[in-house]
């Protein structure tokens, strides 16, 4: 029976798991130094908030993995000899697989910082990270400020995170404006002004300079780049972006580059070693994707790819149009199809705004200058319909019929509000006076 | 599977700790609550109206200033911060405390009525009765009872925990009105009427106690010998309650949960609904979410529908006469009709819903109705006592063990152990029965968004059903589940704007394919064959 190995417990690695389960009789162990069981990291924020404890964020049972026979083995893989095809634990026992897959996620970005191994300093990615901040930041007796470096996905989770426990918090974010690096700008001023008016201490353009500590090696003060401040703190978080989680592969025979290198098969250099998930770079992108992606949604999509050409049926990964979605704070977000921030925008790109008086609602709709046709949608405070957009985008639609038709896209609860035609008003407003 | 770690300490994260003005607000409510309690303790009380009035005005001001304090002043949204750490809510030692006391008050209401000073063969209230007498009687113009007293406490509870269900969830009009629906039912249709009605009794017309949204089989003892009589003396505005009792369950029930799920009556307007929506709500999470929990229900709670079948059938059987000439509906008249309804149900089912039926759901099916039909031929044939058991036995032993035990000690008084809803869930026939036609004949789902969903798990987290949500979102499979009360909180809590409940054509309603976008299509094709 071929044994198929995969390292890492995430979404990518146990939705593989699953689906080659579904589909075949092999041996299938799952190995993971992070936890026993999976569990959905992005519930992390949850169980700090008190919203779930750890428990809640099991999708599966525990009898799950044994009655799909699925082996569980925790233990941490310190490096891969891919000629005798055996793993290496750092308990110094080994492990032999007739087919490997790397699916090891990500770890958090740290970029030199003085400072940024001394305790108190931590990022947000992993169930240890979570025990950290409990430790570190339990309450803001032990936590008085918190600063938080990076403004991007994670780093407002953090801010939401300490800030419901009262934590007093300061959002250190390089950019002029929040994730405008992604966002267009009257989004991303609208996100602005909402996590300020959660009490945030919110710093645009400013960079962390350094670290300091007490002289227990414990964080103290952080220093910033731009104005020299010292401002003192008893926790650091460094959210500054995730990389691939593949240091045990350097000594390897296993390509790679940011990531695993990877075909569209999934395939890295050696034969029988493939790598999906955060930790796989694609060495030919597929769209406007970039070749590694950090999203839940990828990872899923890599494993039930992955799980057919394992079983027989061989077949390149292929996602179709993209989508994503977060929430900041109290303000729901959703993305479908590309809608590109002034700076990264194409020359054919040109965008249709519309927010809403009470400042927390808003969508951007990217469309082309020169035939109108429909390039992708923002939305903020207003839910969206997946295959409605899904379904305008493979059929072209033009601006016009996106916003005439917006009320079907519509998913938001039974009973609120309508604002399609409030929108459809303003898009007739911006025709007269172009 | 999810059980929160009993915290019984009094404090976790200072953050989720009381601030000054809940401990003010919980103190001025607690004092109210006290005053009763003394009132039951036989603590003489002068000015009764005042002191009354003083004590429910304090026990809605706690509750009233206490949600101002949480949520007034926040941003609107999603307000479960700290709802794991908090002692009442996580199992912790408030949470035992208050389950022992509402246990204990439902075992004395229940069957010790007299210890809250119910005065016995027409004497005079004592006590926490007493104290309710003059309100009473301004409202139906008779003295208090214990369940007068008991529909007092239970109205205010819905009315000031709506209150705060109604500022927790201010920016979602689906709870919304929602709330002001089962506010709106309990004070209107519980409460008030069914008093009102008590005052047009005079010697010559009397109407029995009719809540008119409490339907059969939830208001199981509707078609018993005292009411239906009292309903057929009271002439003509009682023969049309009763006929309403009995369209309420066969016509109105199944059009509305054909249109809108069972929603309608569950977190829309019944009481039990009504409580478990407000007062229950800090405790929701708390539900059993465990496949193994589901297992129990189904067998548990399909098994009080038989349970209630069988004891209505036998009761009404048992007041009915056996002569045609006199009355329509003889006994033997009655039994067939009742055969023959079931008869007609369990075909159906078989015939075109065969294919929604699991396994054990198909042997549970028949085999019940293999049990009640061999009930019925043996009384036919052999003239045995009807279901074996004396009628007064099986009514009886209803009313204690489904009644009183599993809806109000264990149902209720249990909230901050169990969960909100583990009557509706595992004990209620009419859910049931609404939940039965909600799986196979309805226009209700909750639909899930494409590709959005991250397994994050808060909608599983907060149903109050124990209903695996992710399970069906992470898949993109809508979730058709005949517990679903549809209180919308799944997707009220859903991060991603994942979940929406509807109502729409029964066509592709139940989805099973694991149609998930993002992939191409190709791909998708290969994973749904499975």
């Amino acid at each position: 029976m071929e044994h198929v190995v995969i390292i890492g417990n995430g979404i990518s690695g146990v939705t593989l798991a699953r689906h080659i389960r579904k589909l075949s009789n092999k041996k299938i162990t799952i190995i993971s130094a992070e936890t026993e069981y999976f569990f959905s990291r992005t519930a992390l924020m949850y169980v700090y908030m008190g919203h779930m404890t750890f428990e809640h964020t099991k999708p599966y049972e525990d009898w799950f993995w044994k009655k799909n026979r699925i082996e569980l083995k925790q233990a941490y893989v310190t490096s891969v000899n891919t000629a005798s095809k055996t793993l290496h634990f750092s308990e110094g026992n080994t492990i032999t697989y007739d087919k490997l897959v790397i699916a090891t996620g990500s770890k958090p970005n740290k970029f030199g910082w003085p400072g940024q191994d001394l305790d108190g300093v931590q990022g947000l990615y992993s169930k240890q990270d979570l025990d950290r901040l409990e430790q570190n930041a339990p309450n803001n007796e032990v936590c008085k400020r918190a600063v938080v470096v990076g403004g991007g996905l994670i780093g407002i989770e953090l801010v939401e995170m300490l800030n419901s426990r009262n934590i007093p918090v300061t959002f250190l974010v390089r950019e002029s404006s929040f994730w405008n690096s992604v966002l267009p700008e009257g989004e991303s001023e609208m996100i602005n002004r909402h996590i300020k008016s959660h009490g945030i201490d919110l710093r645009l353009s400013s960079n962390l300079k350094e670290i300091k500590s007490d002289t227990n090696g414990h964080v103290s003060a952080v220093i910033i780049e731009e104005t020299g401040e010292e401002l003192a703190c008893d926790l650091v978080g460094l959210t500054a972006g995730v990389t691939p989680n593949i240091d045990f592969l350097k000594d390897s025979e296993i390509e790679t580059g940011k990531g695993v290198k990877v075909n569209r098969f999934l395939e890295t250099n050696i034969k029988d070693v493939y790598a999906i998930g955060d930790c796989a770079e694609q060495q030919e992108t597929v769209g406007n994707r970039r070749p590694i992606e950090a999203v839940w949604y990828t990872g899923r999509m890599m494993g039930e790819t992955l799980a057919q050409t394992l079983c027989g049926n061989k077949m390149p990964y292929n996602p179709g149009h993209w989508f994503n979605s977060a929430k900041f704070m109290d303000i729901e977000y959703q993305t479908y199809g590309w809608v590109f921030n002034e700076k990264g925008q194409p020359d054919y790109e040109q965008h249709f705004h519309w927010k809403h008086k009470d400042d927390d609602k808003c969508i951007t709709i990217a469309y082309r200058k020169d035939n109108n046709a429909f390039l992708g949608i923002n939305t903020f405070g207003i839910r969206m319909k997946h295959d409605v957009f899904d379904k305008w985008l493979t059929e072209h639609r033009t601006l016009d019929y996106v916003i005439s038709h917006l009320k079907n896209a519509n998913f938001d609860p039974e009973f609120y509000s309508q604002y399609d035609d409030q929108i459809k008003a303003a898009y007739s407003n911006t025709l007269q006076t172009a | 599977m999810n059980t929160p770690k009993p915290s019984m300490s009094l404090t976790k994260p200072e953050a989720f700790d009381l601030s000054i003005k809940q401990k003010i607000s919980t103190a001025i409510g607690l004092l109210g609550l006290i005053i009763l309690i003394l009132a039951a303790f036989n603590v003489h009380f002068p000015y009764k109206p005042v002191v009354l009035t003083l004590s429910l005005v304090m026990i809605s001001a706690g509750v009233i200033l206490f949600a101002n304090d949480l949520y007034l002043g926040k941003h609107a949204g999603i307000k479960n911060d700290g709802v794991m750490f908090k002692s009442v809510s996580s199992r912790g030692i408030w949470a035992w405390l208050t389950g022992i006391a509402l246990t204990a008050f439902y075992i004395i209401l229940y069957f010790k009525a007299t210890w809250l000073g119910l005065g016995q063969n027409g004497a005079e209230n004592t006590g926490l009765v007493a104290l309710f007498d003059p309100l009473s009687n301004i409202i139906s113009g008779s003295k208090a009872s214990q369940w007068f007293v008991y529909g007092v406490l239970y109205t205010i509870a819905i009315l000031a925990f709506g209150y705060k269900f109604l500022l927790k969830y201010r920016h979602n009009r689906y709870e919304r009105l929602r709330t002001y629906s089962v506010m709106f039912f309990q004070l209107a249709f519980a409460f008030l009427i069914p008093e009102f009605m008590a005052r047009l009794n005079s010697d010559s017309f009397s109407l029995p106690y009719y809540d008119l949204k409490n339907i059969w089989p939830l208001n199981y003892y509707n078609f018993e010998q005292y009411r239906v009589n009292s309903f057929i003396d009271a002439g003509d505005i009682g023969l049309a309650l009763l006929i309403f009792g009995i369209v309420s369950i066969f016509v109105i029930t199944p059009i509305l949960t054909y249109k809108y799920g069972k929603r309608w009556y569950c977190s829309w307007v019944c009481g039990c609904g009504g409580l478990a929506e407000t007062s229950g709500d800090p405790f929701r999470h708390l539900s059993d979410k465990r496949q193994f929990a589901w297992k129990i229900e189904r067998w548990v709670v399909h098994s009080v529908v038989v349970f209630v079948v069988l004891m209505t059938t036998a009761v009404v059987h048992s007041y009915l006469g056996d002569d045609q000439t006199k009355y329509w509906l003889t006994k033997q008249t009655f039994l067939i009709s009742v055969a023959a309804i079931l008869t007609l149900v369990f075909v159906l089912v078989m015939v075109f819903k065969r294919a929604q039926l699991a396994k054990d759901a198909k042997y549970g099916a028949i085999g019940y109705f293999v049990i009640i039909m061999v009930l019925f031929a043996m009384h036919y044939f052999n003239g045995t006592q009807l279901f074996l058991f004396k009628t007064e036995t099986l009514r009886q032993s209803y009313g204690f063990l489904i009644g009183s035990i599993f809806s109000g000690v264990i149902g209720t008084g249990f909230y901050p152990i169990f969960g909100n809803r583990v009557w509706c869930r595992f004990g209620c026939p009419m859910a049931a029965i609404l939940g039965f036609q909600q799986r196979l004949f309805s226009r209700f789902r909750i639909t899930t968004n494409g590709g959005q969903c991250i397994s994050c798990g808060n909608c599983s987290t907060y149903c109050e059903m124990g209903i695996d949500v992710r399970a069906y979102a992470q898949k993109g499979e809508n979730i058709v589940r005949s517990s679903c009360v549809g209180c919308g909180i799944c997707s009220a809590v859903c991060p991603r704007g994942v979940l929406k409940l509807e109502n729409d054509s029964l066509k592709g309603r139940i989805d099973s394919n694991e149609i998930l976008l993002g992939n191409d299509v190709d791909l998708m094709d290969l994973v749904n064959q499975k």
